[in-house]
């Protein structure tokens, strides 16, 4: 392993074991992540802007491919945010059974508006070094400055869970090592934080404004 | 009086509760978390708001310690 400083819990996440060539995700990991996927976005909406641009001047006649072209400048960045905001979503057999009971569970792990927010939404927030997390049954959004954010896929190991103990198991890990939480979820989009918020489920984006609020 | 809980499809199972005076007690929990441990469990200790560490021994002086599953990139 990269870098093992144990960080909130003072402990180090024993699931890194499982990926000893990642390199720990810290702060410096995050922005760079966050350039790379704004120059990435630049490069593949830029061109269809130009050629967009460039074909009208030419021919105005060829609106219609103009529009086709900004279409596609449009789409893409949206279709990536789409994949960001998926992680979030709930997700494999329900395993309803237990639910209640885990819910009672998860409701002792957060605070009183966290406790209100996860039962509207279904999402945890939880304020972390890196930045706000807003924690899913498979996945987590950590929102950073308000304005960017980083979607991680990760999931408990075992299908059979009720989903709010889904939630508890993720809380939990980041609690005990957010950057090692961070290093052993699967990091699947970074970009603008109101491009991700219209591809979440209506009923979950109260989560991601509170983030946004509380990472001010 | 402490417990020791397990997460599972239930939502959450107490595998033992014990207090610090009651050796039996305790002795009972450590081999509940050691079984566990062996199951491919892992040991957390929720210590406060925002806060949780990993223990590989059962604390005989803590309030809660959850067993639960290791987490993966999905």
């Amino acid at each position: 392993m990269e870098a093992a400083a144990p960080d909130r819990g003072g402990t180090v996440l024993p699931e890194l074991s499982s990926v000893p060539w990642r390199a720990r995700t810290d702060k410096r990991w995050l922005r760079r992540w966050g350039r790379i996927w704004l120059a990435w976005t630049t490069l593949y909406t830029v061109p269809f802007i130009a050629a967009g641009v460039l074909i009208v001047a030419l021919e105005p006649l060829a609106a219609p491919v103009t529009l086709a072209a900004f279409a596609h400048a449009w789409i893409i960045p949206e279709l990536y945010a789409y994949r960001g905001a998926s992680v979030v979503r709930p997700k494999g057999a329900r395993s309803e059974g237990g639910e209640a009971n885990a819910q009672g569970f998860l409701g002792d792990l957060l605070g009183h508006e966290e406790r209100e927010l996860q039962r509207r939404t279904g999402l945890a927030l939880e304020r972390g070094e890196l930045g706000v997390w807003v924690v899913g049954e498979a996945g987590a959004l950590l929102v950073m400055g308000r304005r960017r954010v980083h979607c991680f896929c990760v999931r408990a190991s075992d299908p059979e869970l009720p989903p709010s103990d889904r939630v508890a198991h993720l809380l939990l890990a980041l609690r005990e090592d957010e950057e090692g939480f961070a290093t052993v979820a699967n990091h699947a989009f970074a970009g603008a934080a109101w491009r991700v918020r219209r591809r979440l489920p209506r009923g979950m984006r109260p989560a991601l404004d509170a983030a946004r609020q509380a990472a001010r | 009086m402490a417990r020791l809980v397990r997460m599972d499809g239930s939502g959450h199972t107490t595998l033992a509760e014990w207090t610090a005076r009651d050796d039996a007690a305790f002795e009972a929990a450590v081999e509940e978390f050691r079984g566990h441990l062996e199951l491919g469990y892992i040991g957390t200790l929720p210590d406060g708001p925002g806060r949780a560490t990993h223990v590989r021994e059962l604390p005989r002086e803590a309030g809660l310690v959850v067993m639960r599953r290791p987490i993966a990139g999905g």
